[in-house]
């Protein structure tokens, strides 16, 4: 199973889903999230960046179709089927009493298929997040990081035409997140993956996403859309160019003006 | 020590000396450990019956009223066929009525989750049966059922249904709850979520159910065996033992009950050793840790 899913330009790219004037709003009338619209083409990797209270992983949860928006709509251009969506928690996730490689089986076998069928696939997706000798091992023999990369694995393996990530590297150690995160956008290049990424760090998300949606809380709403125009593949070069500095800057003021504060420029 | 270069060894050995004498008393420590956890049962076990047999010959103690350790275990010889037919009796109840506790407990586990609404309905009289005392049920059973093994089956399962029924339904509910949301996005079939997802979950509440209900079925059996009394050709331990009381043969009543202790211990056994091989690739109550 290849891809060949070329990223074009922003702005040539098919769109895959437009949220409408999405409003959410909690038992209790609390607004989780107010009039949020949202298009995503197909190549984006999207950030949605805010403070706690924000509703970045309402939104999250509303695209996955895990709660219904109170008013207003999510349309997948062309329906959408249960093979669209990957989706990597914060936490890894995975079923203790099963392989690495079963573990990732697991979206084939919601669907049917037996795992001989789709083994050459597992193995597949298993290299490609560095894992390839431990698809029998069980997730407790992994470390943190490790058990992230089956996480991600899982959510690739069936090619979706959709990735959600909610602060999925949020509980690793620093070293193990940087890693992640150039692979992440390895791989994101090889397989040509939409990704919508929801974190609270500025520097991960200028690092990783071409579109930084900030959004700030109570009501939770977004503010700002910041768009990142450097090429992919982007590595250490681009962490330590002036490019990252100067987006990295424009995304901290709009954070700081969500959370309501003047910055401070020295 | 021996493979150390001289010249080095000479200026650090006062420090690996002390590193070895620390490391060596804890190996030693859990030595000695692994040694007493089989060791001390065995030698409080061996003082307890020389104790026994000292006070009875000592007091010259009738047979009748205390035998000695060597006369029990002469009837238990003696008497080894009738015994063995006895225990197999109440081994195939206390058997069956654990193998219908365990379709019980598990599909009315599997039922209260699939439905909030006979959950509500039909837990309260699950406690109930549970608490009120099958010694007070059983003679009611024993009226109303003709057949006496299945009599005997009906009590003991009351018994020993409920912690399967418990701790099932509790290992149904504890499944990641990003697991269940990954089922939704995948939009997993009611049968695909229990079979891949809720079911697994709650494989270690399960064993951990079953082996407390490994002794209730036994402790079921017996009782009902005693409420049934002893008419019938096929009879079990607790019949056994109401026959040799009712004859004084003392001797044999010890015989019958340590049978009975020594089948609840083989039960406990075989179901720990069978949670053991389910569980040890994966479960934390299960996995040996090295450190």
């Amino acid at each position: 199973m290849t891809t060949d899913r070329t990223i074009r330009p922003l702005g040539e790219r098919p769109r895959i889903l437009q949220m409408v004037d999405v409003d959410k709003t909690f038992a209790g009338n609390v607004v989780a999230l107010r009039r949020m619209a949202l298009s995503v083409n197909e190549g984006d990797f999207i950030s949605l960046l805010g403070p706690s209270g924000c509703g970045k992983s309402t939104a999250l949860r509303l695209i996955a179709g895990l709660m219904r928006p109170t008013t207003g709509r999510i349309a997948w251009d062309g329906g959408q089927s249960a093979d669209d969506l990957g989706v990597v928690f914060q936490e890894p996730t995975l079923m203790p009493w099963a392989t690495v490689a079963q573990n990732v089986w697991l979206p084939f076998r919601l669907r049917g298929q037996t795992f001989s069928a789709v083994k050459d696939r597992i193995e597949e997706v298993l290299a490609l997040v560095g894992l390839e000798n431990f698809g029998g091992a069980y997730p407790r023999e992994l470390s943190g990081g490790m058990k992230m990369r089956v996480s991600i694995a899982r959510a690739l393996v069936t090619n979706p035409r959709l990735i959600l990530m909610d602060e999925p590297f949020a509980a690793l150690d620093e070293i193990t997140r940087q890693k992640l995160n150039n692979d992440l956008l390895e791989l994101k290049a090889q397989m040509g993956s939409t990704v919508i990424f929801v974190t609270h760090s500025v520097f991960e998300s200028v690092f990783l996403s071409d579109r930084i949606i900030v959004m700030a809380a109570r009501p939770g709403r977004v503010i700002r859309e910041i768009t990142v125009d450097a090429p992919y593949p982007r590595g250490i070069a681009f962490r330590t160019s002036p490019d990252y500095a100067a987006h990295a800057l424009a995304t901290s003021e709009a954070l700081s003006e969500a959370m309501g504060e003047k910055m401070e420029l020295h | 020590m021996t493979l150390a270069d001289p010249q080095t060894s000479n200026g650090d050995s006062a420090q690996d000396v002390a590193f070895d004498v620390d490391e060596a008393r804890f190996a030693r420590a859990q030595r000695v450990e692994s040694i007493a956890r089989w060791a001390l049962p065995v030698i409080v076990m061996v003082l307890t019956v020389y104790a026994w047999d000292r006070v009875v010959t000592l007091n010259n103690i009738p047979h009748y009223v205390l035998p000695s350790p060597g006369r029990v275990m002469a009837t238990m010889v003696e008497d080894w066929w009738l015994l063995i037919g006895s225990a197999l009796v109440t081994l195939q109840t206390t058997l069956l009525a654990l193998l219908v506790a365990v379709i019980g407990g598990v599909g009315l586990a599997v039922l209260f989750t699939q439905s909030r609404f006979a959950e509500m309905s039909f837990y309260p009289y699950a406690v109930i049966l549970q608490v009120t005392p099958i010694v007070s049920i059983a003679p009611l059973i024993f009226i109303y059922v003709e057949n006496r093994t299945v009599g005997l089956l009906l009590c003991a399962w009351i018994v020993a249904f409920f912690p399967i029924l418990a701790n099932t339904t509790l290992g149904l509910k504890s499944a990641d709850h990003n697991l269940r949301d990954l089922m939704t996005i995948y939009r997993a079939s009611r049968w695909q979520r229990l079979r891949y997802l809720q079911l697994p979950s709650a494989l270690p509440y399960f064993l951990g159910g079953l082996r407390i209900a490994g002794g209730l079925a036994l402790i079921g059996a017996v009782v009902a065996e005693y409420v049934a009394g002893t008419g019938g050709v096929s009879s079990g331990l607790a019949s056994r033992i109401q026959e040799a009381g009712y004859r004084l043969n003392i001797p044999r009543m010890f015989a019958a009950l340590l049978l009975i202790a020594a089948m609840g211990v083989a039960i406990f056994m075989a179901l720990s050793l069978l949670s053991h091989l389910l569980l040890r690739k994966w479960h934390e109550s299960a996995v040996k840790r090295e450190n």
